[in-house]
């Protein structure tokens, strides 16, 4: 049981998340920093989420290909 | 969004996942059995089936604000996978996903693989091999046909436009009886991942509570913008990726295989 427990989270892990969870997590967090902005401060925060997954895209592929020592 | 971009972009989406799962199928049938190939194949639809008969339903109780910021999140995440892997494998950082060459593997593997069978199936290894395979892909093409139909009001569309791509490839599949290894499957990828992330941050970005500039026309830029992003990393690592392969040969090795 504990068994397929782990394969089945495991499936899912990599078919949401994938290769890079950074890229999950900034998406999350950004998502969440434009609701505090429209909703408490008033911000139409339309920009946030477009800056945010291209500085993660980039971050992610450097990570990808810078070689270690 | 009009219906044919949306059909368009369902369609695409949908044969690259298409042909990733025929390659899986007819290297179980050809190589092991073909009556437990399509055995797993059917359970595999069946078990499809039931899930969108579980989450269709479901899916319109939820309010379509809740619906946009956790449907766009999930696409922009999707989006950003597809995207990494195309621009990675385009600049020579991955092995190019080459559907010759996985059919070529799996055909090993399942001629390596022992037989035996199990209930009413007289090849395990090849119901298993066909199952996983269609599963994973069709999980892929119910996600895009549903996310997309659901947020566009028009499902009917997007459900047609999947199941299009899907008999499209299955029909080539079975009149060359081979990998479509000559798609032109890392370009399909990088189209697909633009879409699918700029329609994630622009349905994200609305379930958030934001006000797009322009309202829907704002998608005219901001797929564009992904594409130029896009473009313009993949020439950056290009470039990297030739100065890195001039100082050492060593260096022009890909960092990641292509497994996925």
């Amino acid at each position: 049981m504990t068994r397929w427990l782990r394969s089945f989270g495991t499936f899912w892990y990599d078919f949401v998340i994938g290769d890079d969870w950074r890229g999950a997590a900034v998406v999350a967090l950004a998502l969440a920093a434009t609701a505090l902005l429209v909703h408490v401060a008033s911000v139409n925060a339309w920009w946030l989420l477009p800056i945010s997954v291209i500085a993660v895209l980039g971050w992610s592929l450097r990570r990808a290909t810078a070689r270690k020592p | 969004m009009n219906s044919l971009v949306l059909f368009l972009t369902v369609f695409v989406a949908c044969a690259v996942e298409a042909v990733e799962a025929l390659t899986i199928v007819l290297a179980a049938g050809l190589t092991r059995e073909w009556r437990s190939t399509f055995q797993g194949m059917a359970a595999a639809l069946v078990v499809l089936a039931a899930i969108v008969a579980a989450v269709g339903p479901a899916l319109t109780l939820v309010p379509l604000t809740g619906m946009r910021l956790v449907v766009g999140a999930l696409l922009a995440v999707f989006g950003l996978q597809w995207l990494r892997k195309a621009i990675l494998r385009a600049s020579g950082y991955k092995d190019l996903h080459d559907e010759g060459a996985i059919y070529a593997r799996q055909v090993t593997a399942a001629q390596a693989a022992s037989g035996g069978g199990r209930g009413g199936v007289r090849d395990w290894y090849a119901f298993t091999l066909s199952f996983k395979g269609v599963l994973l892909e069709g999980l892929e093409v119910v996600f895009i046909a549903i996310t997309f139909g659901d947020n566009q009001q028009n499902l009917g569309l997007a459900a047609v436009g999947a199941v299009a791509a899907v008999v499209v490839v299955a029909a080539v599949g079975i009149a060359v009886r081979a990998p479509l290894s000559r798609v032109p499957e890392n370009t399909m990828k990088f189209a697909v991942g633009v879409m699918l992330t700029s329609f994630g941050v622009f349905w994200g970005a609305e379930g958030a509570g934001v006000s797009w500039p322009g309202h829907d026309a704002a998608l005219l830029a901001l797929v564009p913008l992904m594409a130029l992003v896009g473009l313009g990393y993949t020439a950056l690592l290009r470039l990297a990726h030739a100065t890195a392969a001039q100082a050492s040969p060593d260096a022009a090795r890909p960092v990641e295989g292509s497994t996925v």
